[in-house]
């Protein structure tokens, strides 16, 4: 709670405005009862019409008064708890958005997106609901007691015992119905993710026929949902009855007792009426408190939700050194670099060591698994090795200021991913504030421009979300042209042109390699064409390099390396090509 | 000529709340039992408590003043009061229970329809909503249609009746003052649906940008790696700033809308309230009341117009759950996809040969991509596709898997037109790898299942062992019963493919369908994988799209495509021999 309770600073106005106005209007409605007792006790034995009406009066002054407060508030509250929950959306982001990867793997999207979105709405509710109604009720209940004791100090004490029970009533329901509140929201996760889990994979299930399946899973999850919920249902529904009951034993004592009173003489009928209608006043806004602790339960277990995800530890510390001006711009050095993802068995990069030079190309070969993406990864810093160490320029990848160490990488991922929006403001990731011309010239590297210039807006082009309306080649020299917009020391192609035909491949491999001042270049491919000419070649095999060096010495030294030529390059050994 | 997408609907659409309210009935005529208890009980429950304040005026007339107390009247009074308590909260406890069942299991219905309503939806009704969006109506509406729902439930039957039933008791104390209160009342229910009506519209405002905050949020938490490789994290931030900014803006707005109900109602309360204490009071002067009559009407005022409160707090309440319910059933009545024909025709069981006859396609009516196509594929027939990215090719799939359906012209699977038989038959005879590998969330036996739920733990593994996908999954920390988290967790590309190719092994379709199959696939495992695909497609049809051209080479018929146009057809010498378009792209290929 602490956590969600520093966001309030901002609207601290908002915030004491809110209630106290409320407490304002509360006041009135609890003097309201006094007036009552004085019109019994005094205009009605002396027949006072008149005194009757003044009274009459001023109850009606309350309301106006009452009206003008409660619409005050209102306002307050709304604007605080819209803004806090505003607030803490774009500081759930920035959280995301500094998590390390190893993090954001093992939490899962769906389930930070639930508490980006529902969760916080439901907080927002439960804040708006607390500021304009919770908080005013124990306002009351209090009040209505003091009033009593005004009166009359013992009827007074039945207040306080009523009181009492009813506390130990509503926060045994509120303390009980909360963690299973947190078990509803779990099982609605559940239903988030096999919703979102058929939409995106909508075609593949429908190729399988599993259409009823999915239905049949999807119920599944909603009928459990739906079983939590009502056991959650079962307790919550027990305040109104509980609270009815108390209040009326109550009541009951109270007659007994006021009448006693009234019988000896220490009070007057008026005074009586006067003591019920505050009884009365109590047991409303404990069933109004009632009400609003099951809404506050549902938006307390997301605002825990919501806290966790903001407490939760970045993974890594950050490193913050930067290279100086007279250091090396591209210089990668491995040395016996092994890497495991969390909760891996067998580590993914083993014993990798070598040296990038400035400028350099190096290509990166290897079966499916052989654990090339993990090693461009650990070069672009998104993870860290488990052993051994990265230098870039110079500087321990560990040690190094992430924002600078990003600034000095470009990558284009294996799963070309567009940001909807157009294709300028893809491109413009790579380059803020970029102009037309070097958004053309990148394109026109990565062989998209003819494309990009067929479309009805061109550059403004709409991007669907995932980039959707365009084909995965397209995605992928987009992706491309992105990477180049960005200036970077270190350009790393993870495995990037797999949907490109043979012909847009090599213009683009012979595009890239007559730019004027290239930087250190990783290639990741399946294709030995990609990266036969490289300046250094990785072989990687289940994660251990099997053969590091140029394409003549692999041909000759390297077995798993001729065998990835050789099915690729029938009858033709390259030896040519190597010198 | 059947044109599958939507219409484009108008912006901004006549919000009709009386026809989401009709709908919603519909719904909730599954629970008529349950809803008659949940009435009887809110009357039981109420008219006992509405006893209450009766019986407590009684016993202050029993309190006179000092001396003139008469405590053997009083003390079967109290007892009565307890018993109305005790029966009360009895009846309303039940009453509670009930209405959580209805809710939540009209919610849960909606929710699967909605669900399985999207299976029969068309892919081009389907591919152009983002995905946040849809799951948002699933998640977010659904949940905000069941809080309005239960409030509804249990506030607005009880309110009602708490409002008749207070009326009949004044009635019968006070004729005259009643008559008063009742006049007054309405006012109370204007205002609120004066309020009611403009909250509606702010509150539609803010679902449609909270729809986009959350399609925005979705998109940035699931491409974060992206983001970060960028450096976009500032872009990202400004740009989700900006439609939360937005959202605070029409929340703020929205949110006050509705809660000027609650006060505005609770004035005109107030002054009924004083109304009544004035002429109360000076009907007691009169001898037409006692003092506990009074104490009795003051109750009553109070709880005549706590309902009134409490139903257009409710009332607020329901535009924000209608507004959603909108969406939802704006989901769940968009158009299904062409139903299947009844009776349809079953393709002979060996035959697959395929044929397209002078078919036209196009996404978007504004730019023609396929046009007047024929092909003829021959039973057992292995037909590569090849061309540039983005001729059509994928489009192809779309067309014969009737993902999509043809704007012009038939495709004949078996010599039956494969609109004239079910998707189901259509679909079960193709075995589909496609470019974006999509695992589900589930163990990597699952995943391999999937076409075939019934197959032994044997024929799973020996699926694997075909594609070569056992020696990894044997290294997964749970082997075949690993779980696979969302997007196939932290397996490779290769890896997710290779899962993929397993289970198209598995379920052996009588024709197959590789999209890109191989190529995330390094060439070393491609070729053993080739190799389990060519024991696979033996007899068998297949279309093949890919670039790699050693994959095609064995084909029976080639076919290159440009901007949609099959431009050359034929098998792998002949094209060469011809020196076209074909050969081009195999030369370059090998350029150095």
């Amino acid at each position: 709670m602490k956590t969600i309770l520093r966001y309030f600073r901002k609207y601290v106005p908002e915030t004491v405005l809110a209630p106290l106005f409320k407490f304002m209007e509360a006041t009135l409605e609890l003097l309201v009862p006094l007036v009552i007792a004085s019109i019994i006790d005094r205009g009605i034995p002396e027949g006072d019409k008149a005194f009757i009406l003044s009274r009459g009066g001023i109850l009606a002054a309350f309301a106006v008064v009452g009206l003008a407060l409660a619409i005050t508030a209102q306002y307050f509250s709304a604007r605080s708890a819209i803004g806090v929950c505003a607030d803490i959306r774009a500081s759930l982001l920035d959280k995301i958005q500094s998590l390390s990867y190893g993090r954001l793997d093992s939490i899962g999207v769906s389930t930070l997106v639930t508490r980006m979105t529902s969760d916080v709405n439901t907080l927002q509710t439960g804040i708006n609901l607390t500021l304009r109604l919770l908080l005013r009720s124990p306002f009351v209940v209090f009040g209505a007691m003091i009033v009593a004791f005004t009166i009359d100090a013992k009827c007074a004490l039945i207040f306080a015992g009523v009181i009492a029970v009813l506390l130990v009533i509503v926060f045994g329901i509120l303390l009980t119905a909360i963690p299973r509140h947190r078990g509803v929201q779990k099982a609605l996760d559940g239903v988030t993710s096999s919703a979102r889990e058929n939409l995106t994979g909508v075609r593949v299930l429908r190729a399988f026929l599993q259409e009823e399946t999915e239905i049949k899973e999807f119920e599944g999850r909603t009928r459990r949902l739906e079983k939590l919920q009502l056991a959650v249902g079962r307790i919550s529904a027990a305040l109104n009855p509980a609270t009815l009951v108390a209040v009326n034993i109550a009541v009951i004592v109270l007659i007994h007792t006021g009448a006693l009173r009234v019988d000896a003489g220490t009070l007057t009928q008026g005074q009586v009426v006067a003591l019920y209608n505050l009884l009365s006043q109590i047991l409303v806004e404990l069933v109004k408190m009632a009400n609003l602790v099951i809404t506050i339960a549902k938006a307390a277990a997301c605002g825990a939700r919501v806290s966790a995800v903001l407490r939760l530890e970045n993974g890594e510390t950050d490193g913050s050194s930067i290279p100086d001006e007279a250091a090396p711009r591209g210089l990668i050095e491995f040395a016996d670099v092994s890497f495991s993802y969390e909760n891996a068995g067998a580590p993914s990069v083993a014993g990798v060591s070598f040296t990038a030079r400035p400028g350099s190309v190096i290509g990166v070969i290897g079966g499916t698994g052989s654990g090339k993406t993990t090693l461009v990864n650990l070069i672009a810093g998104f993870y860290r090795a488990t052993v051994g160490s990265v230098h870039f320029d110079g500087i321990d990848i560990a040690e190094f200021d992430p924002a600078a160490l990003r600034s000095r990488v470009s990558v284009v991922p294996q799963k070309a991913v567009l940001l909807s929006g157009t294709i300028r403001e893809n491109l413009e990731m790579g380059r803020p504030g970029a102009g037309e011309e070097e958004m053309l010239c990148a394109l026109e590297t990565a062989q998209a421009l003819d494309f990009v210039q067929s479309r009805e807006k061109g550059l403004d082009e709409p991007v669907l979300r995932a980039g959707g309306n365009f084909s995965g080649g397209q995605k992928q020299r987009l992706a491309i042209a992105r990477a180049l917009m960005k200036p970077c020391e270190v350009l790393i192609l993870d495995d990037s042109t797999s949907a490109l035909d043979y012909a847009t491949e090599a213009k683009l491999r012979a595009a890239l390699a007559s730019r004027e001042s290239a930087p250190t270049t990783f290639i990741v491919s399946q294709r030995a064409a990609s990266i036969r000419n490289a300046d250094l070649i990785i072989v990687l095999d289940e994660g251990r390099p099997v053969g590091i060096g140029r394409h003549g010495e692999l041909i000759k030294n390297c077995a798993v390396y001729r065998e990835i030529y050789r099915t690729q390059f029938r009858g033709d050994d390259g030896e040519g090509a190597a010198s | 000529m059947k044109k599958s997408l939507p219409a484009k609907k108008p912006a901004v659409r006549a919000k009709n709340s009386r026809a989401v309210i009709k709908k919603l009935i519909v719904r909730l005529r599954a629970h008529r039992a349950a809803a008659i208890a949940s009435l009887l009980l809110s009357v039981v429950s109420v008219a006992l408590t509405l006893l209450i304040p009766v019986l407590v005026g009684r016993g202050i007339d029993c309190i006179k003043e000092a001396g003139r107390v008469d405590f053997p009247s009083l003390r079967p009074i109290l007892i009565g009061v307890g018993a109305c308590a005790a029966l009360a909260a009895a009846a309303n406890y039940l009453m509670g229970l009930v209405n959580n069942r209805i809710t939540y299991g009209v919610v849960r219905s909606l929710r699967n329809e909605a669900f399985s309503h999207i299976q029969r939806m068309p892919l081009s009704a389907l591919d152009p909503r983002p995905v946040g969006e849809t799951v948002s109506r699933l998640i977010a509406d659904a949940d905000q249609l069941a809080d309005g729902l239960l409030l509804g439930f249990s506030q607005l039957f009880t309110g009602v009746m708490t409002i008749v039933g207070t009326l009949a008791f004044m009635l019968s104390i006070d004729p005259l003052i009643a008559a008063a209160v009742v006049l007054l009342s309405p006012l109370s229910l204007l205002m609120a649906s004066f309020i009611a009506k403009r909250t509606y519209k702010s509150f539609l405002d803010q679902a449609v940008v909270r729809g986009e905050a959350t399609s925005l949020a979705d998109e940035y938490i699931t491409e974060q790696k992206l983001i970060r490789a960028f450096g976009y994290e500032p872009t990202a931030k400004k740009r989700f700033g900006a439609v939360n900014e937005r959202l605070r803006r029409h929340s703020v707005r929205a949110t006050f809308l509705s809660s000027l109900t609650n006060p505005t109602t609770r004035f005109v309360n107030s002054l009924i309230y004083a109304g009544v204490a004035v002429l109360g009071a000076l009907s007691v002067i009169g001898g037409g009341l006692t003092v506990g009559g009074l104490s009795a009407f003051l109750s009553y005022a109070n709880q005549y117009t706590k309902p009134f409160n409490e139903i257009s707090g409710v009332v607020a309440e329901l535009q924000g759950a209608l507004a959603c319910a909108e969406r939802l059933f704006e989901l769940i009545e968009a158009p299904e996809q062409v139903p299947d024909p009844d009776p349809a025709l079953e393709p002979e069981a060996g035959d697959g040969s395929v044929e397209f006859k002078n078919v036209d396609f196009s996404y978007t009516p504004e730019r023609e991509l396929i046009r007047d196509f024929s092909l003829s594929v021959k039973n057992g027939q292995r037909v590569a596709i090849v061309g540039p990215t983005g001729c059509g090719k994928t489009t192809l799939i779309n067309l014969i898997m009737r993902f999509y359906d043809t704007d012009g012209g038939e495709i004949r699977l078996g010599g039956v037109n494969t609109r004239a038989m079910t998707r189901a038959a259509l679909r079960s005879r193709f075995g589909m790898v496609l470019q974006e590998t999509w695992l589900r969330a589930g163990t990597v036996r699952e995943n391999i299942a999937m076409g075939r739920p019934d197959a032994t733990d044997e024929e799973v593994i020996a699926a694997a062992k075909a594609v070569h996908a056992h020696a990894f999954i044997s290294r997964l920390p749970q082997g075949y019963d690993t779980v696979l988290g969302e997007s196939g967790g932290t397996l490779s590309q290769g890896q997710r493919q290779l899962l993929c190719i397993a289970r198209v092994m598995l379920a052996l379709p009588p024709a197959l369908i590789l999209d890109e199959a191989t190529s995330s696939i390094d060439t070393r495992t491609e070729l053993i994988v080739q190799d389990a695909f060519a024991r696979l497609m033996k007899g068998r049809t297949s279309f093949i799209v890919a670039h790699r051209l050693s994959t095609i080479r064995d084909a029976d018929v080639i076919l290159v495509m440009r901007d949609g146009h099959i431009i050359e057809k034929g098998n792998h010498d002949e094209l060469m021999k011809k020196g076209g378009f074909y050969r081009e792209l195999y030369e370059t290929q090998f350029a150095k």
